[in-house]
């Protein structure tokens, strides 16, 4: 065999490196490197994915695994951050299991239901409530017994008390309310109405999603309803105004006789008010109309355009549950009439409830807006913690000095304004009201934005009422009873 | 009134259930130790190196019966059982006719051959019966053709000296699949023969790595480097045409590879590479599957009804195993498409977890630095070269299916060497490891 092998060695073509030339070995160890290199980058990435990015990844409703966790997981409870039951399973002798929502209609947007389908938390929260982390022998045990193992307990940032609050207040109209903590970004309230009772929406299911239904209650107005956000818009117009004129936008002067006329087009303020001789921060804390129509128009439409971009309009906001994007479309060509309108947010600007309440947060902030969240951490059935999670910041959506600068008038429209309704001794508020019109000859949309306290800002709200009326006399009274009830604890 | 069977049966189901959460953690146990040994081999002397590789044959038995008693357990079909039996006789019949027939080869390899072959039963078997038993009659045939290979290779003399009649018969299989080919998945992959289906490309793998190898090792001027170059583009064109693109890619940079070897010079690679990026771009603007298949890969979640749907499944079953796994039967791999082929990796790691389908990865790679050593250790050129180039044929497809697997990379539809299911695809992975233990005489 060797002789055979010494042979072929001598027949076989040499072409042995030359002189100058690199050892063929040293040029695949080289490239051994690189794979080996791929090989380790391909690893960590899938390390990667398994532990930062597999829960955001299985949680989807095409991942049928999870359906099958439920035959051996009893769904976890969802609790508000002091522990009150928002929804739990209840289980029968005979092993049928209830899903039982103690507020009934309270909750129905934001806490949701898992009956007909997922929404809301339960949607959002599938796969921990369906993860069982109760100890290893327990665990066992439960199995070998063939019983099911209790799910983990999802323990929410929303506030019951504020909930129910801001329900209250809003009554029997329609309407959405968001509140969360603009340092953190923790969501305490969403509220939209009408909404339903999650207990028994199985049952009235039909009903519900019945083509002669018109009130929507299945809708989550706070996050997928889209209104013209009137004078709330304000708050952006201005922004630009003082990013266009960042020295001189105290000189701002309007005389206001109640109706703006511009050629053939006509702005007029809310029920004709003449407001007078206006600097910019009395137009703006009286929401003068004519002012910013005039304002408007001396504005470059293609930055107006990049600052509403900015603020997330036509743009993914950062949340996990289902929203409607909110939309500007005054392009730089727009005519007098649609610069006229946008001005004053009206024309074809809409925005969703949640995202006023971003930009009032944002406003709080310094700037930065803190990424909206409802889970506060994941307990074990036996209260243990599993997990956190933590706030984080999206990004800066202005500079600290222009939200200052906002933070100021905005306290003015408190102080001598239309958002008086707010005024208190216990907290000093920064808000914005809008009376948004949206068909002729109905009553308009009452928005308010805001936050408290102004100097420290703990809570930012977004109030709409539907066909409320004005901002001032129907959304800021239902701002006031949230900040109330918060700030005297 | 639940009857006393009837109890008895749900307590079984019961503790199996329980039996199969445990064995996960006992089966990584004993993949990660031997995996462990895998690379430890390479830091002991020859005495301690027997030893390894004998522990490695319990720790790959003892894998195999924990995992073949769940599937027992789950199915209780007896013809699992004796599946099972048969599995070890033919595991014991080829390390030791190995041993004595080849006492030269590498018994590491033989063992990761066997532990491959081995995870590739399991979750085939899992996945179905049919398609393990048929495996496993093919993995059979395949060793005995294999087991003459190594005597072949060492025998012959004139195999570097034909490297045109491996590229002639080697594009002529690719055009007549091009031509006469069977479509699957866009794709036009295997001819039939008589009621069988075989993939041509992949027996040209290990003539294309042949040729390559013959013509480098004669001389690397730039007139027969250019020569070469030309007809192993045209293996590439006509998988590119052929719609092949997975195995196009494994062709190209397998050429690359050993055309720097052969080498060491950098401005081959460097116009390799813009050449491949050139064509990639092209392939891209024209082949709308190829564009599809980016798509798939840079935003699955759009279209997760149709062309997402396979690798956001995947993901799913990755996820859903998350480190440990589900446990076998505990998983739902069967939805994604494709998944005893293409998408096999992503099953292992759904029901045995993914640290444990990172030690198969990690295999792989052994087998690959060990063909790397075994090619710095042989002298002869011819040698040095097809043995880096099968290497590398071998760990280029590795990352090919895995990385499309886990979304590293867009997917390209190759399969997992030893584990996917497919007849063509073993058989040449054991012609070509066959080649490989043949080459370990000549050192």
């Amino acid at each position: 065999m060797r002789k055979l092998w010494e042979k072929l060695k001598k027949e076989d073509h040499f072409s042995q490196p030359s002189g100058g030339r690199r050892h063929p070995n040293e040029s695949m160890l080289r490239l051994t490197y690189v794979v080996v290199a791929v090989f380790v980058g391909m690893i960590l990435y899938e390390g990667w994915f398994l532990a930062v990015r597999r829960e955001d990844t299985i949680n989807n409703s095409y991942n049928a695994r999870l359906d099958s966790f439920a035959e051996r997981v009893v769904r976890g409870r969802i609790v508000s951050g002091d522990g009150t039951v928002l929804a739990e399973t209840v289980v029968g002798e005979d092993g049928s299991e209830i899903r039982r929502y103690p507020f009934g209609p309270l909750f129905s947007h934001v806490v949701g239901y898992s009956s007909m389908g997922r929404t809301g938390l339960e949607d959002l929260a599938h796969f921990y409530l369906l993860s069982s982390h109760v100890n290893l022998i327990e665990h066992t045990l439960r199995e070998l017994m063939g019983e099911k193992n209790m799910g983990d307990t999802v323990v929410t940032t929303l506030d019951p008390v504020l909930q129910q609050t801001a329900y209250d207040a809003l009554g029997d109209r329609r309407g959405a309310v968001v509140v969360l903590e603009p340092d953190t970004g923790r969501v305490l309230v969403m509220v939209s109405k009408p909404g339903f009772d999650p207990n028994t929406v199985a049952g009235e299911w039909d009903s519900l999603v019945s083509a002669d239904n018109t009130s929507g209650q299945l809708l989550n107005r706070a996050a997928q309803g889209l209104y013209p956000p009137g004078s709330t818009f304000k708050t952006v117009m201005l922004l630009e105004y003082i990013r266009e004129h960042p020295e001189d936008y105290g000189d701002f002067r309007f005389d206001c006789d109640g109706c703006y006329e511009d050629g053939e087009y006509a702005i007029r303020c809310y029920h004709g008010n003449a407001h007078g001789t206006q600097t910019l921060e009395e137009a703006f804390a009286n929401s003068c109309n004519g002012a910013f129509a005039y304002l408007g128009k001396q504005l470059d439409a293609g930055k107006l355009a990049a600052t509403a971009k900015e603020l997330l309009f036509n743009s993914d906001i950062p949340i996990s549950l289902p929203y409607s994007r909110s939309a500007y479309m005054m392009g730089e060509d727009a005519d007098l009439w649609e610069r006229l309108q946008t001005s004053i947010g009206q024309g074809r600007t809409q925005i969703s409830p949640l995202h006023n309440a971003l930009l009032a947060a944002a406003i709080a902030n310094g700037g930065t807006l803190m990424k909206p969240y409802f889970i506060d951490h994941i307990e074990n059935a036996g209260g243990d913690r599993i997990r956190g999670f933590l706030p984080s910041a999206y990004g800066s959506l202005m500079t600290a000095e222009e939200a200052a600068v906002l933070t100021g008038m905005m306290e003015k429209v408190v102080a001598g304004g239309t958002a008086s309704a707010v005024k208190s001794d216990l907290y000093t508020a920064a808000a914005k009201t809008g009376s948004a019109e949206f068909e002729a000859g109905r009553e308009t949309h009452a928005w308010m934005i805001g936050f408290a306290p102004a100097e420290n800002p703990r809570l930012a709200v977004s109030v709409i009422v539907e066909e409320g009326g004005s901002g001032g006399s129907a959304a800021a009274p239902i701002a006031r009873k949230i900040f109330d009830a918060y700030f005297s604890r | 009134m639940v009857s006393l069977t009837e109890f008895n049966q749900n307590m079984i189901q019961n503790i199996l259930h329980v039996y199969v959460s445990w064995t996960r953690y006992v089966l990584f146990l004993v993949m990660a130790f031997y995996t462990y040994l895998n690379f430890r081999y390479f830091s002991v002397d020859e005495s301690r190196q027997k030893r390894i590789c004998a522990r490695q044959i319990w720790l790959m038995l003892f894998l195999h019966l924990i995992s073949y008693s769940v599937l027992y357990l789950n199915t209780l079909d007896p013809a699992v059982a004796v599946f099972y039996c048969l599995q070890v006789v033919f595991f014991l019949c080829f390390i030791l006719v190995y041993r004595a027939f080849y006492p030269r080869a590498s018994r590491l390899l033989v063992n990761n051959m066997c532990m491959l072959l081995c995870v590739g039963f399991i979750m085939l078997t899992r996945l179905s019966y049919e398609r393990a038993v048929r495996q496993f009659i093919i993995a059979a045939l395949s060793a005995v053709v294999a087991w003459i290979i190594p005597a072949v290779v060492r025998r012959a003399g004139f195999l570097s000296k034909i490297p045109w009649a491996y590229a002639a018969v080697g594009i002529f299989l690719l055009a007549a699949v091009c031509v006469v080919g069977n479509t699957s998945f866009g794709a036009q992959l295997s001819i039939s023969i008589g009621g069988f289906s075989i993939q041509p490309s992949e027996f040209v793998k290990i003539l294309y790595v042949l040729f390559a190898a013959g013509m480098l090792s004669r001389s690397v001027k730039l007139k027969n480097v250019a020569v070469t170059t030309a007809a192993a583009a045209v293996h590439v064109l006509i998988l590119v045409l052929s719609r092949d693109l997975g195995s196009a890619l494994l062709f190209f940079l397998t050429y690359l590879f050993m055309l720097y070897a052969a080498t060491s010079d950098l401005r081959w690679m460097g116009a390799g590479l813009l050449g491949g990026s050139l064509a990639a771009a092209a392939a891209y603007q024209f082949f709308s599957h190829v564009q599809s298949r980016v798509l798939a890969w840079r935003d699955p979640w759009s279209d997760i009804d149709n062309k997402g749907y396979q690798i956001t499944q995947s993901l799913f079953a990755i996820g859903t195993g998350s480190w440990f796994g589900l446990g076998l039967y505990e998983g739902m791999p069967r939805r994604i498409p494709v998944v005893e082929k293409d998408f096999i990796f992503a099953a292992i790691s759904e029901e045995m977890g993914a640290l444990f389908a990172l030690c198969v990865l990690l295999i792989c790679l052994g087998c690959f630095l060990q063909f790397v050593l075994l090619a710095g250790r042989l002298e002869n050129m011819f040698c040095k070269l097809t043995a880096f180039g099968l290497g590398t044929m071998y760990i280029v497809q590795v990352f090919l299916t895995v990385g499309g697997v886990i979304k590293f990379i867009p997917s390209t539809g190759v399969t997992l060497p030893l584990v996917s299911y497919g007849g063509s695809s073993l058989l040449s992975t054991f012609i070509l490891f066959g080649v490989i233990q043949g080459l370990y005489s000549m050192i």
